[in-house]
């Protein structure tokens, strides 16, 4: 075994879970509060710009797109943590990489599941019953890769809980991380964009070209909302982080 | 972490700066009647009484593990 691996060894957690971090701080936790009070208020009482096919549920801005955007920073969180842990051999940041990805898989769910009530109202033929619209809206290409991306991640929940072996089982997962990451990019940001698709956005970035996407009365309230949702994440995410750690001093002792 | 602080709350404060406005003139059916009389602040009520249980929620679970992490 090469010596940097026998050394992964000695690197052990209980010698870094009592470091006290930003995880234990609060003022984050209360800026995404107050972001996400600022959200749920401002999101539904200002002023939108009246357009016809989406009225009012042009307010899920600040919802369903946020989801998706949170869903990128968590995994991108997630990658940078596996990247750490086999520059380091340090288990905690593999501990950080599954927790981040979890939290991220959540916010993509979450964006699917609210996308999928959006687009029934929106792009279905308002002449027929939503689900006869069903076939036209499922083989949509932003919703396959979406899915696919989702899918990817969920086989590296299995594969990283599947391996007894401490060791292996972060270092398999922490590549296999980078190769899911990898996958977002050609399964959500690449493909639907060559494809044709009823998604907004398409030629340009969903809801942040500057020019000729989003209403800027809407860009003081959706960019906000992306930060409040975002630390919700970290926050949830933090949790679960602090609470496997504690687990994992508790069976070293 | 303090100029983290800063930066992070300027990013803030900068992005409540940026508005511009275009509106265009043509008329399409808004819930605008459904504010006017104020019931889209029951709605408001609704949504920020969930959110305001949730996070109470997550404050307490975060109260916990720092009791068992004192430990």
């Amino acid at each position: 075994m090469p010596p940097h691996l026998t050394a992964a060894k000695t690197r052990w957690l209980p010698m870094t879970t009592n470091v006290k971090n930003y995880m234990h701080k609060s003022w984050w936790k209360i800026v995404s509060v107050i972001l996400l009070v600022y959200t749920f208020t401002a999101g539904l009482l200002m002023n939108v710009p009246a357009l016809a096919p989406l009225q009012e549920t042009i307010r899920n801005l600040y919802f369903h797109v946020c989801m998706w955007f949170a869903m990128m920073i968590l995994f991108t969180v997630s990658v940078v943590n596996a990247i750490r842990y086999l520059r380091s051999f340090d288990l905690k940041y593999d501990i950080y990489a599954r927790h981040f990805a979890v939290v991220a898989i959540i916010f993509g769910l979450l964006g699917y599941a609210t996308g999928t009530i959006w687009a029934s109202y929106t792009w279905a033929d308002p002449n027929k019953p939503a689900i006869n619209s069903f076939s036209s809206i499922a083989r949509d290409p932003k919703l396959i890769g979406a899915a696919i991306a989702l899918l990817v991640y969920f086989a590296y929940l299995i594969l990283r809980d599947s391996i007894q072996d401490i060791d292996k089982k972060a270092r398999i997962s922490s590549v296999y991380n980078i190769f899911a990451y990898a996958m977002l990019f050609p399964a959500i940001w690449i493909l639907p964009r060559i494809l044709p698709s009823l998604h907004p956005g398409q030629e340009g970035n969903p809801a942040l070209d500057v020019k000729n996407d989003i209403d800027g009365s809407m860009r003081i309230v959706f960019y906000p909302a992306v930060i409040g949702w975002t630390l919700l994440g970290v926050w949830i995410a933090t949790l679960k982080i602090r609470l496997s750690l504690l687990k994992e001093k508790k069976m070293m002792q | 972490m303090i100029r983290l602080k800063k930066l992070f709350t300027l990013f803030v404060v900068l992005m409540f700066s940026v508005i511009a406005y275009a509106q265009n003139g043509k008329q399409v059916e808004m819930a605008d009647q459904m504010r006017s009389n104020g019931r889209i602040y029951v709605v408001v009520a609704v949504m920020l009484t969930i959110l305001a249980g949730l996070v109470l929620y997550i404050v307490r679970i975060d109260r916990k593990l720092r009791k068992f992490e004192k430990e």
